[in-house]
């Protein structure tokens, strides 16, 4: 690991340490900053707070929206949910998958809270609703 | 130039009413960003003088200007989806601007924080306790009695958590709140600590509700001042569906996996940090100011039976007019699902309905009679839950339904009991083996010749489904918490009222 990035990830736990439990908190910066929490940044992290390192791989493999790795594509999340499949989010998945191909990553994610005007789906922060085929294939090609 | 008032919620941001809100202002109106009023397929609803335009779109901004709009609606709050809801905790909503102290203090905001202090702290509790007030996150306890026990517990520090985790599916109303009126949660919670003596309150939010979590952020930092001493957080899931179980959601907060605590110790005596914790879902948090304002008769007088007030209740899925019904409970489902719904969006015959979200049992047309209420449901081998309704038409594969409920267990099981950790996989390759119609082979070690109370002969497909049923069983009574303890009701129910879809030849008995 370079010195930038550990400095980097010194910031980002001072930032956090005023907090009551900050790993959640300081993890979620990490992925957003790096797109990934590796390895390097597992054991210092888990140095500077004086936790084991499997404490901390245990808590980044646990939850969903930490990753081990950096995604190599842009990632769209579909929701797969109960509404969203009484609204016809599974027809649009192969379509949507085609269109990905090798460009951006389509992940499954359950429930964006959009229930009445699915199929769903969110990029970054951005969330959008009333998917079909051709709307959701079209934001697939803006982001590739 | 009159105001044009456009919501700001997810909701209507997913179905482009920020574009729809700019080219209002580029056309010269003032746009004042409002909270939504719950009717989801009018989003983007454009309101002018108390007039109703949607859904809008970028073509029909001129056309609302001018008058001739087809979308008209006439007055919002006359429309009968409207009118005909007993709004006690979404009073505010499509009313006020979330994050303006102005329009909150206009609305009677605080008021119920300052009866609170005006009676103290003991006479707070009682007054939740007389409103009947029960967990709206799927449960049912009475939250006075919550409150009672931190209240009376020892402890140096205790906590008000809110339980942000909203991760059901057909599941909004949590959201609703914390983009549309947070304020209110703020005051729920500070009421709560003030009752309880508690000092510090966290919001557990899920991570897939960006827009919420701004909100909160904004509106703690105004509202600070107000509710100090009580100071809160708030914490952002990281997309663990379990982290919505209360003991789970602790753990979490306390920067650990979301693995489920066995209880006892009860989170209101050793919950977080192994301090006295009240653990409330949102929506009980946000009936409070209302309660400690208005009285607890009020709240109580609405309702049956030992189901006091009122119940948000999100009407979503493949429905005509989803979105935010909130009513007193005793309700039927069919007028629901029916007559406020609309039946099915996509205009065939109705197939079923999911109440509760992923641990939800579906319920067949033939008992929509049923009352919305938590031991109507109960009796019924069903669960209210957080309120939600999933619409599933004709085209809905309720066979697959089932395994996608024993599937989104497996994902989503913490893993800390074998029940919900491995009954969810086998569960999902049993189903597996009834749809393709494969019965299993006796394995190597059913074959020994020690083994010999196995049965001889391969399963059959109804021993397949008897032993689906006596899995569902192991994971209902076996499991820790709920989600593995509540998986079976999905997969019993639609087994039961819809077995042509898991194959013909279910459960008939032999010649």
């Amino acid at each position: 690991m370079n010195d930038a990035k550990a400095n980097r990830l010194d910031e980002i736990i001072a930032s956090h340490s005023h907090r009551e439990g900050p790993l959640l908190p300081i993890l979620h910066d990490v992925q957003d900053e790096f797109g990934c929490v590796d390895e390097d940044a597992k054991r210092h992290i888990a140095k500077t707070l004086n936790l084991s390192r499997a404490e901390v791989h245990g808590v980044v493999s646990f939850y969903h929206d930490y990753t081990a790795e950096k995604a190599p594509h842009p990632v769209l999340k579909l929701c797969r949910a109960e509404a969203c499949k009484a609204r016809g989010v599974e027809a649009l998945v192969a379509g949507a998958e085609a269109a990905a191909a090798g460009r951006v990553e389509i992940e499954t994610i359950y429930c964006l809270g959009l229930c009445t005007v699915g199929p769903n789906a969110m990029i970054g922060k951005d969330v959008f609703a009333r998917l079909d085929e051709k709307k959701l294939v079209a934001l697939i090609e803006e982001m590739a | 130039m009159a105001v044009v008032r456009i919501s700001d919620d997810a909701l209507a941001i997913a179905c482009g009413a920020n574009a729809v809100a700019a080219a209002f202002e580029k056309a010269g109106h003032v746009v004042e960003r409002v909270s939504s009023w719950g009717m989801q397929w009018l989003e983007p609803l454009v309101e002018i003088d108390g007039k109703g335009f949607g859904p809008a779109s970028l073509a029909d901004v001129s056309a609302i200007i001018d008058g001739s709009s087809p979308l008209a609606i006439g007055v919002i709050a006359e429309h009968p989806w409207i009118a005909n809801q007993q709004r006690l905790t979404f009073a505010r909503a499509g009313k006020t601007r979330p994050t303006s102290l102005e329009d909150y203090e206009a609305t009677g905001g605080w008021k119920g924080l300052a009866r609170a202090k005006e009676i103290g702290a003991e006479a707070t509790v009682e007054e939740v306790l007389a409103s009947g007030l029960r967990g709206r996150g799927g449960a049912g306890f009475p939250t006075g009695i919550k409150w009672r026990t931190v209240a009376a517990a020892k402890g140096d520090q205790k906590y008000i958590v809110c339980n942000a985790d909203e991760g059901d599916s057909a599941t909004f109303a949590d959201r609703m709140v914390m983009e549309g009126d947070p304020f209110m949660l703020i005051e729920g919670m500070a009421i709560a600590g003030f009752a309880a003596g508690a000092t510090r309150g966290y919001i557990y939010c899920r991570s897939e509700y960006p827009h919420a979590i701004a909100k909160l952020q904004t509106a703690i930092k105004l509202s600070a001042h107000i509710v100090a001493p009580f100071v809160l957080e708030v914490r952002t899931g990281a997309g663990a569906y379990v982290c919505g179980e209360e003991t789970s959601l602790l753990n979490s907060l306390e920067g650990k996996r979301g693995e489920v605590r066995a209880k006892p110790p009860i989170p209101a005596l050793v919950g977080l940090f192994g301090r006295p914790t009240i653990v409330n879902n949102v929506l009980s948090l946000a009936a409070v100011p209302y309660i400690l304002s208005e009285g607890a008769k009020s709240y109580a007088d609405f309702g049956m039976g030992r189901s006091r007030g009122t119940m948000p209740i999100q009407i979503a899925g493949n429905v005509k007019q989803g979105g935010l019904y909130e009513t007193a409970f005793g309700i039927s489902l069919g007028q629901l699902v029916n007559e406020i719904g609309g039946g099915t969006a996509s205009g065939r015959p109705l197939k079923g309905v999911q109440v509760g979200g992923p641990l939800g049992a579906y319920l067949h047309p033939e008992q929509f009679d049923i009352p919305f209420d938590y031991e109507a449901f109960s009796a019924v081998d069903a669960l209210i839950g957080h309120g939600g309704i999933t619409v599933f038409d004709d085209t809905a594969d309720m066979a697959g339904m089932a395994r996608f409920a024993m599937e989104f267990c497996a994902v989503e099981s913490c893993g800390k009991c074998t029940p919900c950790r491995i009954g969810s996989t086998r569960g999902r390759e049993l189903i597996d083996r009834i749809l393709d119609r494969v019965p299993r082979d006796r394995d190597a070690v059913e074959a020994l010749p020690q083994m010999h109370n196995a049965p001889k002969d391969e399963r059959s497909l109804e021993d397949e489904i008897i032993l689906l049923e006596d899995l569902c069983e192991t994971m209902k009574f076996g499991s820790l918490c709920a989600l593995g303890g509540f998986t079976p009701y999905p997969v019993m129910s639609a087994l039961k009222h819809w077995p042509e879809d898991f194959g013909a030849r279910v459960i008939e008995p032999a010649e």
